[in-house]
This record gives C-alpha cells, sequence and structure tokens, in this order.
C-alpha cells in the first residue's frame, strides 16, 4: 500500500499578512480599511516604469508594429496595405501544409523522447552507481555545444557515403540509409539529433525535481515492502510531476520554433520534407516576401500561444492541487 | 489601477520572441585617408574561393597601376544569405564603396533606381562589350560593369568516360537518353544530383532556357508580362520533365539528397560519375590535370538543328549610392580597370577562365580549361541564349526547393511547375510589376 501521507504540519506558513515588519506600530492608534492597508503594503506602480519602458519599447511595441506589417506588402523602403492577403497567401502555401504538419511532428516526437529519456536516465543517475558525477556531465555535455555545431557534425556523421554512422553499420552488415538526403527519413533524423542534443537539460530538471522528493516516501515504500517499481510508479513519477509539466512545456515550445538544427542539418530539404514553420518564414525573409514572412510569425506566434497556454494553465492547475 | 496580470506577462515575453529584428547598423568610418593624399575604398565579395582570389589579383593588379588608391576588401556569403545581406547593406547605407554581385534578375530585387548610381555612358564603361549591358539595365539605365566570365549552364561531363564508353556529345534529348542508359549499365553514375547544395538542381530547368526560346522566341517578354507560364508553355514544362526523369530512369546517385556541391564536382572529376547538370564555373576549383577531363555542353533540346546552350552573364559590379567624392572617382576607376584586357588578365591570372570575358578586343588564352573552349564554340556559332533570369526580372526564389523536390520523386513534373509559377507570382507582386 501507498501511504498517501499529506502532513498537516507541511504548511508551516502561516498568511503573510504577519509578516509585515518594521511597519505595523507606526500609527497604532488608527483603524484602517482593506483598501488602505493594501495600498499601505505595496510598492508605488511607478516602480515598474524604468523596466516597463525599456520591456515597452523593445518588445510590446515591435510586436504590435508587426501584427501591423503583416497586413502589409512591404519592402525595406516602402509598405502597402493589402488586408488579409499575405494570410490568405501563407495558407495556400503548398509548403506551410507540411511545414504546419512537420513541426507538430518534430515537436511532439522531441519532447516526448526528452521527457521520457529525460527521467530514464534522472533515475539512473540520482541512483547509487558509480562515477555519477562524471555520468552527469557526460549527459549534460551535449546542451553546451553549439547547435550550429552540432547539426554540421551530425550532417558529416550521417552522411551516406563517408560518414561515421554508414562506415560503422557496414561493418555490421546494415547499408546505412541517406538519412538526410531522404525525404521520409530527414525530418526523424533531425529529430533525433535535437533530442541528443537536449536530453541532458531534460535531465538535469529531473534530476532537481527526483532530489527534491523527500526520502520518507522511499522508506515508506521500503517498510511497506514494495520494490524498485513501486518506488518509481508510485513515488517518483507522481512527485516529479512539476519536473514532468517543465520539461514538456520547455521542450514542446523549443520544438514548435526549431529552427538552427533544421536549418543547418537540412535547409528544409529534401524538396521541403523537412520543412517546419520557422524554417518556411526564414526563407521567406530571405526572399523578399516580408509581409508574407511577418503573416507567417504572427501564425506561428497565436500557434504557439494556442498550445502553450492551455497546456501552462493545466499543468498550474494540477501543480496547486497534487 | 488593476494588477498586474502574470499571464498577460507572458503572453508579451512569448510575444517578444516573435521579433528578432536587431537592425545593427555600424557607423562606416568616413575618415578619408589622412593627409597622405591617398585615397581608400572597400569592396565587398562573395566569400567563394573562386571569388576571393581573383580580387585579390585585381586588386594587387590595381593599385600597382593607381598607387593612389588602395582597395581594401569585405566578404560576405553566396546565395540567399548574401541577397540578405547586400540588401540590408543598401538599406542602412553601410555598403561598401563598391561591391561585386549579380545581374539580372537578383539585380533588379535591389531596387537600384534608388540606391545604386547610375553609370549610363560613364567612361568607366568603356572597355565593356555591349552585349552585357542589358544584364544591368534597369528602365533605360545602366548600373554596373561586369566582373568574371560568363558562363554556361548545361551539363558537364567526364571526358574520359565519354571516350570509353564511345560516346558522342547528344544533340538530342533522345541521344542524351541513350547516352545516360549506357553509362548507367557501365555502373557509373549517368546523372549526378548534389541536392545538399540546392541551388545545383535547378539546371535542367534554368539550362533548358535555350530551347524554350528556340520554340517561343518571345517567351521572356511573355512571361514578364504574365502571359505565358511554366506549366502550361510545353517546352517550358519540358525542364521539370528532365529533372523528374533522372530518378525516375535511376540515372541519379543514390546519396543524391546529401552530397555537397565540392563532393559533386569530385565525383565527376575522379570519373565515378559521368554527367553533372551545373555551371561551368566550378570547373575553375579544379586542378589543371583534372579540368581538362571535364567537357561542356547545352541541355539537348527536341531538334539537333537548334541544339545550342544558356548562357549565365558575368556578375555585376556597382556603386551604391552612399560613396561619394574622391572615393566615387576611385571606385569608377576600379571598376573600369577590372572591366578591361588589363583586368580580365589579372583575373586569369588567379582563376582558369571557365567562359568568355564579355570586355572588348580580348579573347580567352589557349591555356583556359575545355569548358571555356566548348562555350566559346557554342557562342562563335552564335548558338546561345542568355538565362531567363538574365531577359527577365521574374524569377521565383524557391525553384531550387521545388526542383529538389521533383528529382528526389515527393513532387510530379506538372506540380512542380505550377508550383514555381505561384512562387513567381508571388515573386513579381513583391516587385510591384505590372500586370500581376
Amino acid at each position: 500500500m501507498v501511504i498517501r501521507s499529506r502532513p498537516e504540519e507541511a504548511t508551516p506558513v502561516g498568511p503573510r499578512g504577519n509578516a509585515g515588519a518594521g511597519r505595523s506600530t507606526r500609527r497604532p492608534g488608527r483603524t484602517r480599511s482593506d483598501a488602505q492597508n493594501l495600498r499601505a503594503r505595496t510598492y508605488s506602480y511607478w516602480f515598474y516604469a524604468p523596466a516597463g519602458l525599456v520591456y515597452g519599447l523593445i518588445f510590446v511595441v515591435p510586436t504590435v508594429i508587426a501584427f501591423y506589417y503583416s497586413l502589409t506588402r512591404w519592402t525595406l523602403f516602402d509598405s502597402q496595405f493589402i488586408g488579409l492577403d499575405n494570410f490568405r497567401q501563407f495558407f495556400s502555401e503548398q509548403s506551410l501544409v507540411s511545414g504546419l504538419k512537420n513541426t507538430l511532428i518534430y515537436a511532439v516526437v522531441t519532447s516526448g523522447l526528452k521527457v521520457v529519456l529525460g527521467m530514464v536516465f534522472a533515475v539512473l543517475l540520482t541512483g547509487p552507481i558509480r562515477s555519477r558525477g562524471f555520468l552527469r556531465s557526460v549527459v549534460f555535455f551535449p546542451v553546451l555545444v553549439s547547435t550550429v555545431a552540432v547539426g554540421i557534425t551530425f550532417s558529416m556523421l550521417l552522411q551516406p557515403d563517408t560518414g561515421l554512422v554508414a562506415v560503422v553499420l557496414s561493418k555490421v552488415g546494415i547499408t546505412s540509409p541517406d538519412w538526410l538526403g531522404n525525404p521520409s527519413t530527414a525530418l526523424l533524423s533531425v529529430a533525433l539529433v535535437d533530442v541528443w542534443k537536449g536530453v541532458g537539460l531534460a535531465t538535469l530538471i529531473y534530476i532537481a525535481g527526483i532530489l527534491a522528493i523527500p526520502k520518507d516516501y522511499y522508506e515508506a515504500v521500503d517498510v511497506d515492502g514494495g520494490g524498485a517499481w513501486t518506488k518509481f510508479r508510485n513515488v517518483t513519477l507522481p512527485l516529479a510531476r512539476p519536473a514532468t509539466f517543465t520539461v514538456i512545456l520547455l521542450s514542446l515550445i523549443g520544438g514548435l520554433r526549431s529552427f538552427d538544427l533544421i536549418w543547418t542539418m537540412t535547409g528544409g530539404g529534401p524538396g521541403f520534407s523537412s520543412d517546419v514553420i520557422a524554417s518556411v518564414i526564414y526563407k521567406q525573409y530571405q526572399a523578399g516576401f516580408f509581409g508574407l514572412a511577418t503573416a507567417g510569425n504572427v501564425v506561428l506566434f497565436v500557434l504557439v500561444s494556442l498550445i502553450v497556454f492551455p497546456l501552462f494553465r493545466y499543468f498550474n492547475s494540477r501543480e496547486v492541487e497534487s | 489601477m488593476k494588477t498586474f496580470r502574470p499571464r498577460f506577462a507572458i503572453a508579451m515575453v512569448a510575444a517578444s520572441a516573435l521579433v528578432p529584428l536587431a537592425a545593427c547598423s555600424s557607423s562606416s568610418g568616413s575618415g578619408s585617408g589622412g593627409g597622405s593624399g591617398k585615397t581608400e575604398i572597400t569592396l565587398l565579395t562573395d566569400s567563394a574561393d573562386t571569388t576571393v582570389k581573383p580580387a585579390a589579383a585585381e586588386i594587387a593588379a590595381f593599385e600597382k597601376a593607381n598607387p593612389t588608391i588602395t582597395v581594401k576588401t569585405e566578404t560576405r556569403p553566396g546565395g540567399s544569405d548574401g541577397d540578405n545581406i547586400v540588401k540590408t547593406k543598401l538599406s542602412t547605407g553601410d555598403m561598401a564603396d563598391v561591391f561585386w554581385y549579380n545581374s539580372g534578375s537578383l539585380l533588379a530585387a535591389l531596387s537600384p533606381a534608388k540606391t545604386l548610381v547610375d553609370l549610363t555612358n560613364d567612361p568607366a564603361l568603356a572597355n565593356t562589350d555591349p552585349s552585357f549591358l542589358p544584364a544591368v539595365t534597369q528602365n533605360g539605365k545602366v548600373y554596373g560593369a561586369p566582373w568574371g566570365t560568363a558562363m554556361g549552364g548545361g551539363i558537364l561531363y567526364n571526358k574520359d568516360v565519354y571516350a570509353k564508353l564511345n560516346l558522342q556529345v547528344p544533340k538530342t534529348w533522345a541521344e542524351f537518353e541513350s547516352n545516360s542508359d549506357k553509362i548507367k549499365a557501365s555502373g557509373i553514375t549517368a546523372v549526378l544530383g548534389s541536392f545538399k547544395d540546392t541551388w545545383t538542381s535547378q539546371l535542367f530547368v534554368l539550362g533548358d532556357y535555350h530551347n524554350v526560346a528556340a520554340a517561343n522566341p518571345s517567351f521572356a517578354t511573355d512571361y514578364t508580362a504574365n502571359k505565358v507560364k511554366y506549366a502550361t508553355d510545353q517546352a517550358a514544362e519540358k525542364g521539370f520533365e528532365k529533372t523528374a526523369e533522372a530518378k525516375q530512369k535511376g540515372w541519379l546517385n543514390a546519396s543524391a539528397g546529401s552530397t555537397t556541391f565540392a563532393q559533386g564536382i569530385k565525383l565527376l572529376a575522379s570519373g565515378r560519375a559521368a554527367q553533372y547538370p551545373l555551371l561551368t564555373f566550378p570547373v575553375g576549383t579544379l586542378p589543371p590535370a583534372q579540368a581538362a577531363k571535364i567537357g561542356f555542353f547545352g541541355i539537348p533540346g527536341d531538334d539537333a538543328s537548334t541544339n545550342g546552350a544558356t548562357l549565365w552573364e558575368p556578375g555585376g559590379q556597382y556603386i551604391p549610392k552612399t560613396t561619394t567624392g574622391a572615393k566615387l572617382d576611385a571606385a569608377k576607376k576600379f571598376i573600369a580597370f577590372v572591366a578591361s584586357p588589363a583586368g580580365s588578365d589579372a583575373y586569369t591570372s588567379a582563376a582558369p577562365p571557365t567562359g568568355p570575358y564579355l570586355v572588348k578586343g580580348y579573347s580567352l588564352p589557349a591555356s583556359a580549361p575545355p569548358v571555356a573552349k566548348d562555350l566559346e564554340a557554342y557562342i562563335t556559332a552564335k548558338a546561345t541564349t542568355p538565362a531567363l533570369e538574365f531577359l527577365s526580372p521574374v524569377k521565383g526564389p524557391s525553384l531550387e526547393q521545388i526542383t529538389v523536390a521533383v528529382a528526389t520523386g515527393q513532387t510530379s513534373a506538372k506540380d512542380g511547375a505550377a508550383q514555381y509559377d505561384a512562387d513567381v507570382t508571388k515573386q513579381a507582386k513583391q516587385l510591384g510589376l505590372p500586370g500581376w
């Protein structure tokens, strides 16, 4: 049996109202309404102003402008208002349909594998194994390498005639497919490299999550006579849920906007077979279709929001509950 | 005042990720060479070895002839990344005093009337062959002088393989097919694809233009005016069919999808591949012994009597409007030197010519590689047509991806042609051409 212990003393933090150090004794005789109370306890909103100004100028204003320019056909010199034509054009493009599909496949595959592998590595690396610290750094190492360098290195390794992977496989008697040159394997090959590169971060988050689980729960399972599987299934998995949510959210956002690795490894090719929305947009900028590309960015923004915000809210609600 | 809602904050953070437009314009130093009387100008070229070396040779020869001027070089990447840099530099006023860039349709995308110095009837173009001028003319104004040589676009072939298999240079597409089948049967790659460098996939379409123009002499004007389309013009669509045929008939190398252009040219020189649809310029990068093995022929059409080749004009040297005063004079002197017989000699000393220079009174040296001679023979026989991109400002930017998709069998020839037409429409609208 699992102990669903939720000890009352686990919430020792009382209402923070009594923490107003150094203020409460000033005017003891006067009674205050709640609103005044709030006013006295919070800083003036003017404190937000400097940060807000910088933030507004650098982020908010360009974003709003971008929304406007997505409705125009513009060059660097002038612009012409064309209504929703850009969006119509963007959605009627063949590369977009495959790009949208590829983006989702890529995000789900990388995010899923990172969650699973990250959890496996984390359990392994928090367990009592030899040279744990060293192995932890080995798993984390690819995260530190520049994405472009990883992309170039792997496109050499995966070259079907001369690449290391093909050479090794041929020693075992397997003919290596053209990993990046074959339209049906290109996207997945890149996704796997992305997982190789990103799983270290997921592992790190999981290690932190797992180490934060109090030892008592595991001891309780021991007392109840449960094995390693029970510990994992009933303690580690549910109590590492915040870590899982973080990993899913981060890797999903990363996957949806992923660009650099795909660009360095396949350039969206062969043809359009590994194009994701970000690379479609990049190519449109490159071609000088600025209005169209801006519209694409707006679409990407909406898409990421549509996927991530509901997920975020859902995770948040679950976190409070658990 | 309401409390600041965290969800809104998150939305804004996410939104900010959309806007990576950080314009970084460095202040270009306007210090004019101090009191020594020397003028220093800058030259921007692409970073390919085939450009950088001759540029250095040109500068050395030029500085020797003009001791009061020094020229410094900057480089930029080639391909569409380079296009971006050139456009950005021009629009932010950060352009070098002279830059080497493409002629033809890519020039049109720079809005030359707003950004470039008008060189119409300028003495700097005194030695330029008039046949080059249409490629750098916009609305009746001439903006550039040529650098480097013209190139052929068609099939590079390995002469040793052709000799060994007893093959003749094909004059019709049917002969090309039978050649390719024989090459394939002998175990050599018949048609080499190097689609990792996507631009190399376009040659069956772009290099076929000589045949398109033979069938319909007014194609370029009709095309610019939106009257003919690739998908509906029979002669034009053939280019896409030829692209697809290489895969269908099994002529293509198995690893075409991940072969790079540098690997491809080596495979061709080594004789492991026999035919490579490409431009002639890469032959200049090979050691002379290998370059001597490679010949060139235009993409064959249906009729042997109209057999010929498609010609790529040399790139243009342009001066941005931001270059003024003494620097402008120096810049004009420099482009005049490059587009002169002396400049052509300097160029040849650094890079073997892979086609003729369009400079008056200069002909190829005897040591030029066979591809240059093959191309010169087509020119002497008046059997060349400039590529469509030099006759019409309309060129869709996605052609290279579309032809890869066709060449790897993901898209049919017919669909590919239709996709390209749609791509071209976008470009024409962006350029604001009449009739689109």
